[in-house]
């Protein structure tokens, strides 16, 4: 599995993520910058440039025909995939964290730092496709249409479940919680990881019933979206910055490492640098692919399950295009489950 | 339940409920008033009722049982009588000193004074304080006795049917007793949280697992680890047992401070810093102020001079009848058990000592009726003497061995375990003390005279040297040149040293193999012998484990044909920041583990076969300790032993059916599992499936709601039909020169 290496950021990654074909990636930094790339070849196919800060998050709407990104400058941005142009801005008072788009690309979500006396938010944005022949992009509604305040605890990253029928968001404090996307009601709230280790990333499987967690506690949990049962239970052994399901296989990938700031007075090995592999159903850890200098932040997996991108804190997006043992492994009861 | 000491038992510790309570009624009722004075007096009862003029004498009689443990005259004992003129078979005595009181009832309580009278002997304020009016009750009340409890085996993990061994694991909060199950995970005896407050510690045989709490030591044991013995020294900071496991010294920096109330701890424990406890009772047999090796000066209450203690502070013989303690520079004491008296009354002066130990085993020495235990000692050179080694009979306090050294700076002496040699490493400097050399001074105790061998030829310091267990070879590492200031760690070379083959009788020691460019600084032996693992301990660089055998089956090496021994290297393991490596009480595992307590990058243990072939490793967040349960000696003669190692074949044939039909069962339990799992996920997947169709129904949404809501206007993902990449490749001619050559 030789990997395809990105390098057009200058500073650490703090996201990545395929179209829904899977023929795009798409990477934000802590440099300002958006990038696109061709997935296939690691080709750039451009970038978008305007952000005045570090931007945090990027999501791509599910026909590929608008970007949206978060940013320490306070503002969500909507790009013109294509064009590149950036068709519309929001203002916010806080910086935005992450950015999702609904299943059906009607809605966009944001979630909002608290700082300076503003609470964590989540902010709902209707979204507008023009006319269809990708004209008339810029016309978006001005205001949020719904606004969630989390007043325990700030959420940190949140999403939309099947049918956009719940966000589910995960907090600070190690809670996920399911909110009504029409009313902003809280419907439930689940501890799923240890009591005050963050929770760092949040990402649904292709359908969008179940998702999976990575938390600072060392652990990533896949959870039901409809009442946040926990199904399984990875543990790792060291802090998870993300994690990605598998389509096709039963995989999931956990990225993470030593937190940055306690890098420097540890050695390379000492790390841990590396994507880790665990059977979905099964829960054994079953191969690792080392290669980042620096803790992953970001994981996605491309929508057919082909390949699986990361983004590193040492500024690098790895793409790496699955093999055929990749594909071959099985257990010998999923084989048998096969058979039948 | 979480088995803090403070939920030990009530009656011990409740004084610090009391000093919540006003009970200043009762303290002035009760309050036992110390007087000056009292102290030399006791109470001597059981003495034969004599009339008056036959006092005389029997004063006279008794003063020559008195005065054998202190001091004291006619004068000072009175004797009353009563109305008829008879005495009332008591006497008050008094002594020069309340030391030599309290020897009095120590040592002549309960002493015959002749056939029919036998002495009992109590200070007065004793008597004051527990005999006074109201005290005793008139009429005898025979105690009650306590049901019969059967208490647990304290040997029970021996009976394991696969003859497994047990650990203790230190872990975070949490100590552990775990059944080791080869490359299977541990299975859990008990763990509990809290369990200790220091460390843990296991006593020699493995009876006892001690845990170590502000309050005092705990003993715990038997199949469910329950509370056996506890020890209340306060603060206590080390613990050692006794070999036999009948007695345990306990140490703390801090002088103890007996407060009234306490039931086990009398005065004479006020200030001292040592204990020397009986296990069966429970009760001190004696305490001592501890001697610090080099005590620096008396700093502020709160930053304390590092002292460096001496430990272990007491000694053993190895059949426990003496303990002795040195007291650096003058003299070593040697105390008779358990009475704990000194041996004849004086400590041995020797002027100068500076280390000692006992021969861990009784010696059956060639040429001696009776065999007594042995003790070997030495001292540098004072003035224009020699420095010496000498061996010590204990209890004739007979030398049986003395030698003379010259132009040493250390001595390190190392007794093999059976005591059938001593290795004195001997420092040695030039005469311009710039250089440094070892000699290995080895005594042959069973033979003869005890002579002495000397192996020298070593260059280099060495920094450690170990005996095979029961056997007699060795290995020792020495020093190399040290790059000054380098970050490098110096290199060392290890030797292994083995008899010539001589026949019956163990010839001169001989070099097998050096090996160089060595990192090693720790050797371990297995505690069957044979096999070693040499390692790099606490090293930030390196961190290998050489595992030896030391009779390898193979083609013997032709430099070495005529040694008992034949070296072969089994299997290099390396351990990331190893700290600590412990063979199991069989020899058959290696543990090598990193500690918290040293360094807190990846700790955890690893186990391995004895052949170092790694059985599983175990990451373990803030891991402390790992401790082996030792075993007790085989109860198996020598001729049993030898049945059992001819049959082993038999034997392992078993074993071996035993392994595969374990590891068959263990497949089959995974395998039922993973069935299960899978078909609960299918099932569930199954489920939220059909929730979601139902779902999208009653929204009224088509089957393809969440692609892409206005795909059709926009661009439509091409998915269904897999992925096809379209690659172009563009060539751009930059330059094209043509050239005519010829």
């Amino acid at each position: 599995m030789r990997p395809i290496l990105l390098s057009g950021h200058e500073r650490s990654l703090t996201q990545i993520k395929f179209n829904k074909d899977g023929d795009l990636l798409f990477s934000t930094s802590k440099d300002k910058v958006v990038c696109a790339w061709w997935s296939a070849n690691g080709e750039r196919l451009g970038t978008y440039s305007g952000h005045q800060g570090a931007v945090w998050t990027v999501d791509v709407s599910p026909n590929t025909v608008l970007l949206a990104t978060g940013s320490a400058d306070n503002t969500v941005r909507l790009w013109n995939i294509k064009t590149g142009e950036c068709v519309k801005t929001w203002d916010f008072p806080t910086a935005v964290k992450r950015v999702a788009f609904s299943p059906d690309g009607s809605k966009l979500l944001a979630v909002t730092e608290k700082r300076m006396g503003f609470l964590g938010a989540i902010a709902v944005l209707d979204i507008a496709y023009g006319d269809g022949e990708l004209n008339n992009l810029n016309v978006q509604a001005e205001e949020p249409s719904l606004r969630i305040t989390c007043n325990e605890s700030k959420a940190t990253v949140a999403g939309w479940s099947y049918l956009g029928k719940y966000i589910i968001a995960a907090h600070e404090d190690g809670s996920v919680s399911q909110y009504d996307p029409k009313t902003g009601d809280q419907l439930e709230n689940v501890q799923a990881h240890e009591f005050d280790s963050q929770i760092n990333d949040l990402q649904f499987s292709p359908d969008h019933t179940y998702f999976i967690t990575a938390s600072k506690d060392k652990s990533a949990k896949l959870m039901s979206a409809s009442n946040l049962a926990i199904l399984k239970t990875y543990v790792a052994d060291t802090p998870l910055n993300s994690a990605s399901i598998t389509p096709k296989k039963d995989y999931v990938i956990l990225g993470g490492g030593q937190a940055a700031m306690d890098v420097t007075t540890t050695s390379a090995r000492q790390g841990k640098f590396e994507a880790r592999f665990y059977h979905k159903i099964f829960e054994d850890e079953i191969g690792r692919v080392r290669g980042h200098f620096g803790p992953l932040n970001t994981i996605d997996v491309h929508p057919a399950g082909t390949a699986y991108a990361s983004g590193g804190e040492d500024g690098y997006v790895r793409i790496h295009h699955f093999d055929k043992p990749y594909f071959d492994f099985m257990y010998e009861v999923e084989r048998e489950q096969l058979r039948k | 339940m979480a088995p803090s000491f403070d939920t030990l038992t009530e009656q011990d510790f409740h004084e610090e409920e009391e000093e919540e309570i006003d009970f200043s009624d009762l303290k002035e009722q009760y309050e036992v008033k110390l007087e000056e004075g009292l102290d030399t007096f006791v109470v001597i009862d059981g003495l034969p009722v004599v009339p008056e003029d036959s006092r005389q004498k029997l004063v006279k009689f008794l003063l020559r049982k008195l005065n054998t443990v202190g001091r004291t005259s006619e004068d000072a004992v009175f004797m009353p009588l009563n109305d008829k003129g008879m005495s009332e078979g008591f006497a008050f005595v008094e002594y020069e000193t309340p030391e030599q009181a309290l020897a009095a009832v120590k040592q002549l309580h309960g002493v015959p004074l002749d056939k029919k009278h036998t002495l009992a002997v109590n200070k007065l304020m004793d008597i004051e304080r527990y005999g006074r009016e109201g005290r005793i009750e008139e009429e005898y009340h025979a105690p009650e006795l306590e049901p019969f409890k059967e208490k647990e085996h304290l040997r029970s993990w021996m009976a394991d049917s696969n003859a497994r061994d047990q650990f203790a694991l230190y872990r975070n909060d949490k100590v552990g007793v775990f059944w080791n199950n080869k490359s299977n995970p541990p299975e859990n005896v008990v763990d509990r949280a809290h369990w200790t407050q220091l460390f843990v510690q296991w006593s020699p045989k493995g009876t006892f697992l001690a845990s170590v709490h502000p309050q005092g030591v705990q003993l715990w044991g038997g199949a469910s680890f329950s509370k056996q013995k506890q020890f209340p020294h306060p603060f206590v900071q080390l613990v050692e047992f006794s070999p036999l496991e009948g007695y345990l010294t306990t140490w703390s920096s801090r002088p103890i401070q007996v407060e009234e109330g306490q039931p086990i701890l009398t005065f004479e424990e006020d200030g001292k810093n040592i204990i020397v406890w009986d296990i069966e009772s429970g009760k001190p047999l004696r305490s001592f102020v501890s001697h610090d090796l080099a005590a620096g000066p008396a700093g502020e209450d709160d930053v304390q001079p590092k002292k460096k203690v001496q430990w272990p502070a007491f000694k053993w013989s190895a059949d426990e009848k003496y303990v002795a303690r040195m007291h650096q520079g003058q003299s070593i004491s040697i105390y008779e058990v358990p009475n704990m008296n000194l041996l004849g009354r004086t400590s041995v002066k020797v002027e100068g000592v500076n280390d000692f130990e006992w021969s861990p085993a009784t010696v059956t020495r060639d040429g001696i009726k009776q065999y007594e235990q042995l003790l070997c000692f030495w001292t540098p050179e004072i003035g224009s003497n020699p420095a010496r080694v000498a061996m010590m009979s204990v209890p004739s306090k007979e030398i049986v061995r003395t030698r003379n050294l010259f132009n040493v700076s250390d001595v390190k002496l190392h007794w093999q375990s059976q005591g059938a040699y001593v290795c004195v490493k001997v420092d040695r400097h030039s005469k311009s003390k710039k250089s440094m050399a070892t000699n290995l001074e080895i005594f042959r105790v069973r033979e003869k005279g005890v002579p002495v061998e000397v192996v020298d030829s070593l260059k280099d310091t060495v920094i450690n040297f170990s005996w095979e267990p029961n056997g007699s070879r060795f290995v020792l590492i020495a020093n190399g040149e040290a790059p000054t200031g380098a970050a490098v760690l110096p290199k060392t070379t290890v030797s292994f040293f083995a008899p010539e083959k001589k026949g019956n009788t163990i010839g001169n020691f001989k070099l097998i193999r050096t090996v160089e460019k060595k990192t090693s600084n720790g050797i371990y032996w297995s505690p069957k012998g044979r096999f070693v693992v040499v390692a790099t301990v606490h090293s930030q660089s390196n961190f290998d484990l050489d595992f030896w055998d030391m009779d390898f089956e193979g083609e013997k090496n032709e430099a070495e044909k005529d040694v008992a021994a034949n070296l072969q290297l089994m299997k290099t393991v390396e351990h990331y920041g190893v700290t600590d490596i412990e063979w199991d009480p069989t020899g058959r595992y290696v543990v090598s583990s990193a500690s918290v307590w040293t360094h807190s990058m990846e700790n955890g243990w690893n186990l391995h076969t004895f052949a170092g072939n790694t059985l599983s490793e175990n990451p373990t967040e803030k891991f402390k300790q790992f401790l082996w349960r030792p075993r007790p000696p085989t109860l198996l003669s020598k001729e049993e032993q030898k049945q059992v190692r001819k049959n082993l074949r038999e034997y392992s044939k078993e074993f071996d059916e035993e392994d595969r039909y374990a590891v068959d069962i263990a497949n089959t339990a995974v395998v039922e599992q993973r069935k299960r799992v899978l078909s609960e996920w299918l099932a569930w997947l199954r489920r939220e499936k059909e929730i979601m169709a139902e779902e999208r129904e009653a929204f009224g949404l088509p089957e393809d709601a969440d692609s892409s809501k206005l795909a059709k206007d926009a661009r439509v993902g091409n998915q269904q039909e897999g992925d096809t990449v379209v690659e172009e490749i563009v060539e751009e001619i930059i330059e094209e020169t043509e050239e005519v050559i010829g």
